[in-house]
Formats: C-alpha cells, structure tokens, sequence
C-alpha cells in the first residue's frame, strides 16, 4: 500500500498506509492524528483538514477544485504553495511517499 | 458559585474519602459526534482517570451527514466515515463499549444501570444520546426510513436497489434537508423521485423564500416532482410492505419506498426519567450543564438555554463539537460558554447550500450573485444587523460571513447585495465596522 508521510505540529512523524479509496483526511482521523479536524466529515464545507503538502510533491498532485480553492482561502492557519484540504487528497502507488505537514491549528 | 463546586471532579478526586471514587470514570452516554468530542476533549485537557463511552449501536462514532447524501450513493467502505478509528480511541485509554443499551441513571447514587444488568458509578456524567427520526403514527411497515444511522442508510441504500429494478418511485414526506438531500441522491441514482411538502414552500423552517425557490427551481429541473400543502393521512401497505401514501386530500401516491424525513425528536428519555430539567431536550446553560450536579449534555439531545430566557435546540455537527467542548470542560469544573455563531450545511446535486447565523425573527433580505443559477448568498437582517446567511454554491461568502458573524460585524445591506464589494474587507483591522 502506497504511504503518505505525515509530521504533525509538534514535529512527530508517522508513516500512514493509505488503503484504496482513501482520503488522507480519513486516514488521519481514523488513526487520530493530531490537528486534522475535519468536522464536515469530508463534505468541502468546513477547511478544518488543511494540510501543507511538500513543496517536492505540489505539482505531482491533481490541481484542487475551484471549491477547494475557495475553502482554501479560508483556512485558520497560514495559507502556503502546499496549502490542500486533505479531504481531498487520494494516493496511489503514484503518489508513494507523499510528504505533508499539519497545521498548528484548523479552528 | 455553588454549581461550580459541584463540578470539581478531577481537582477533589485526590482528596476523595471515598476510595473506590478515585477510581470512578466519567461516564458518556452515546458514541455520536458530541460523545466522541467530549472523552477527546478531556483527554486533551489532560484528565487522566477512566473515561467510559457507551455506544448504543454497533458502530464506533461515525459521520452522520454523509448518510443522506455522498455514502448513500457510493457506499463506501462504512470505516470511512469514523470520526476516529475505534483503535485509535482506545489507544487514548477511552474505553468504548458498543452495542451498549443504557437502562437508567440514578443521579443520587451518582450510577447508571444498563440494560445487561451491570451498574456503573461515575464521577461525572455526559450525556449525548442524540435525537430520535420523527415517524408517522400507524402499524410498522417495511420500505418505510428515516435517515439517522448507519444502520438506516445501509437499508434505504438497499431499497434503492429494489426500487430501481422494479422503477418504482421513492416517496419522501417532508420537503426539509434530510428529504431533499435524500430526494437528489435517489434522482441521481435514477429513481423517480415524488417529495410531498405539507408546508408552502420548501426548508420552510430555516430559509428566506428566495433560498426555497432557487432549490425547487433545481430539484424541479433534476425531474423530482414537488407537492406542497400536502397532508398526510397515512401509509399503505400489502403483506407489511409500504405501497403508498394517501393524503387527507384523498390522494393516494404509490411508493416503492418512502422517506420520512419531518424532523427528530431530542432524545430526553433517561434524562426525564432520572429527574433532570427536559423540555424537548435535556435543557442546558451555555456551558452544557444540566439542572443536575456532576451531569452535563451535549449536541441533539440538548435544549439550551439562551441569556433571554428562551430555549435553542439545534441539530448540528457543529453544535455537537461546540457544546462537546464546553460539556468536558464544565466536568473539569471550568467554564467555556459555547457562544460561536452556529453554522450548517446541505449538499443537493451539485448545490452546496451553508448556513451560518440564525435568520428566525429577521425584517430584511438582501442578496449577492446570480439567483437564477443559483450562486447566490441571501443575507438576513433584524434591526438593520446582519443575523443570519445563506450561501447557494457562495463558499467564499458563507467562509467571510462567519467570520463576519462571530465577530459582531454587520456590512450595509448595500454592500451585501454588491457583488463588487469586498466584504473580507470588513475584517480588516483597519478597516471600520459598517454597522
């Protein structure tokens, strides 16, 4: 299973395996990752699941949505190149690798 | 103040004479957003001691709003929707017991009883049974849903199967968000779809007039048929299967399978029963205490009590978390009144309708964008303030008026309703309030 390599706030990193069909956000919340909120569930409504993808991996994902990039523009915390709702983010063998980074704060 | 003293859990369990009470847990009764909330929240605050959280269904705590729309369609792996991975919630020492059936709660003797006969004493207690899917009076009939868990989904989805291979039309009573986003999910999966309204318009309840007629103008124009005014007598059923639903009209419209979709009931049972405050809900303060010692509420279960007096009951993820918060807090003796606008959302086809604010009691609309399309934000004023907004596929407007909102901003009506005008501008430090 590809992996996406996620290092929360406080620096700690965790190795995810993404199972297919999988969002990172959903990943993140089933292990309980820290600072990924996600309250909509995934539904686009609320950019509590902002994560900032490495700047090596940015242009090696699909472009966001016009939605995302609205929602984007309202995220809590600093908004960067990398800036992604990771709800809408899925990894396939690909994307193996994936680095991102999570916020200090979605609220 | 005395209600205080009574919450000081964790700071008198030391000096507790009691010494099986050192050991005592709190208590979560229901494994829904708001439940889930509160056992994160406390061990975020660093409360150490053992936290129980009973689960009355199967499932660990899950996402409920995709249930009517995106899972109903796709069904996905239901792991997909936890809020938190059950391992995950046990490697945070919260000890989460499924299939768990609550029986009673006895504040005086600070125990639950369950309905596998075990008792359980706390040291604090939350609860979060969430609400129950209002049904029509009459026998149980097969292909009859509400939409509320896991459970109900799984079933409907499966009617929609059968209702496919037969093309038997899905009835929805009640033209509200579960209805409607129930009504586009079944279009978009090819059922003939009939939403029979006993109101005059749709989301009658929430919505300006203008919002109810831009989602008709869609549902309409995704082949769902609308009726309104209609009142509903009964449901009609051969060999314990639904087949149709007749109205006092005398109508009678023929179903494959119907949605009730008229709204929930706060599930106040063993609050009531146990002795605490209820009026359509287990009744709160601003902090998520109950009119009992040592017993918090939070999220659909709950009626709070507003500074006027007056009783707000909202059914919302963003209330559960929100008073979820509050609710861990007040067990730790601390107070965090809940006080942020509150604020919703509903997907139907490709709409994305959010909600922020209360409109109830406005005096003015504006609106900003292109209603016909409809991408448009209807803005609600009471008093010349801006008290509510609702965005029709506007998420850069619903995102600036929260902030507007909580932040007791309030842009002319004039500047609402100009497209051209930049009400993030508002927020600027520099920049002064229009109100």
């Amino acid at each position: 299973m590809p992996q996406v390599i996620c290092t929360d706030a406080t620096g700690h990193t965790t190795s995810l395996e993404m199972r297919p069909g999988w969002s990172v956000m959903q990943t993140c919340v089933n292990r309980s990752i820290p600072g990924i909120d996600a309250i909509c569930g995934g539904m686009l409504a609320c950019a509590t699941c902002h994560c900032y993808v490495d700047p090596a991996w940015i242009a090696r994902l699909p472009p966001p949505s016009e939605a995302e990039l609205q929602m984007l523009e309202n995220v809590v915390a600093e908004r960067r190149a990398g800036s992604r709702l990771s709800c809408q983010l899925y990894v396939d063998e690909a994307l193996d690798g994936l680095a991102i980074q999570i916020p200090d704060r979605q609220v | 103040m005395a209600w205080r003293s009574r919450f000081r859990i964790a700071r008198s369990r030391g000096q507790c004479k009691d010494p099986h009470s050192a050991m005592d847990p709190i208590l979560i009764i229901g494994a829904g957003q708001a439940g889930i909330q509160i056992a994160e929240t406390l061990r975020q605050e660093h409360y150490s001691a053992p936290i129980v959280l009973l689960g009355a269904e199967p499932h660990g705590p899950y996402n409920r709003p995709p249930l009517s729309k995106k899972w109903l369609l796709e069904r996905h792996d239901p792991a997909q929707l936890a809020i938190r991975g059950i391992e995950a919630i046990r490697r945070r020492e919260i000890d989460l017991q499924l299939n768990c059936e609550v029986a009673a709660i006895d504040p005086a003797q600070h125990t639950v009883q369950l309905a596998d006969g075990r008792s359980l004493r706390y040291a604090g207690l939350a609860i979060t049974t969430g609400a129950r899917v209002r049904l029509l009076p009459g026998p149980p009939l097969r292909g009859v849903f509400g939409v509320r868990t896991l459970d109900d989904a799984q079933a409907l989805a499966a009617a929609f199967e059968e209702c496919v291979r037969r093309a038997a039309p899905l009835v929805v009573i009640g033209g509200g968000f579960i209805g409607l986003e129930v009504a586009a999910t079944a279009r978009k999966r090819g059922l003939e779809v009939i939403v029979l309204e006993g109101l005059g318009r749709l989301m009658s309840r929430v919505v300006a007039p203008i919002v109810s007629e831009a989602a008709a103008r869609v549902h309409q124009a995704h082949g769902v048929q609308l009726k309104f005014g209609v009142q509903v007598e009964s449901l009609v059923g051969v060999d314990g299967h639904v087949t149709a639903v007749r109205t006092a009209g005398g109508l009678e419209y023929p179903a494959g399978c119907v949605v009730i979709g008229i709204g929930v009931i706060p599930d106040d049972r063993l609050a009531q029963a146990a002795g605490l405050a209820c009026d359509r809900g287990i009744i709160v303060d601003a902090c998520a205490r109950t009119s009992a010692p040592s017993i918090v509420a939070a999220g659909d279960c709950t009626a709070r009590r507003l500074a006027d007096g007056t009783l707000l009951r909202l059914e919302s993820v963003h209330n559960a978390i929100e008073q979820g918060k509050s609710a861990a807090m007040a067990l730790l003796g601390r107070e965090r009144p809940f006080t942020a606008t509150p604020w919703f959302w509903s997907d139907q086809y490709d709409v994305k309708l959010q909600m922020v604010g209360l409109s109830h009691g406005y005096d003015q609309v504006v609106t900003r964008g292109d209603v016909d399309k409809p991408a448009f934000s209807a803005f609600y004023y009471r008093g010349g303030r801006l008290i509510a907004v609702d965005s029709l596929s506007r998420i850069g407007d619903h995102m600036v008026s929260r902030k507007l909102l909580d932040n007791g901003l309030s842009p002319l009506p004039a500047q609402a309703s100009d497209a051209a005008f930049e009400l993030a501008s508002l927020l600027k430090p520099q920049a002064t309030s229009a109100s």
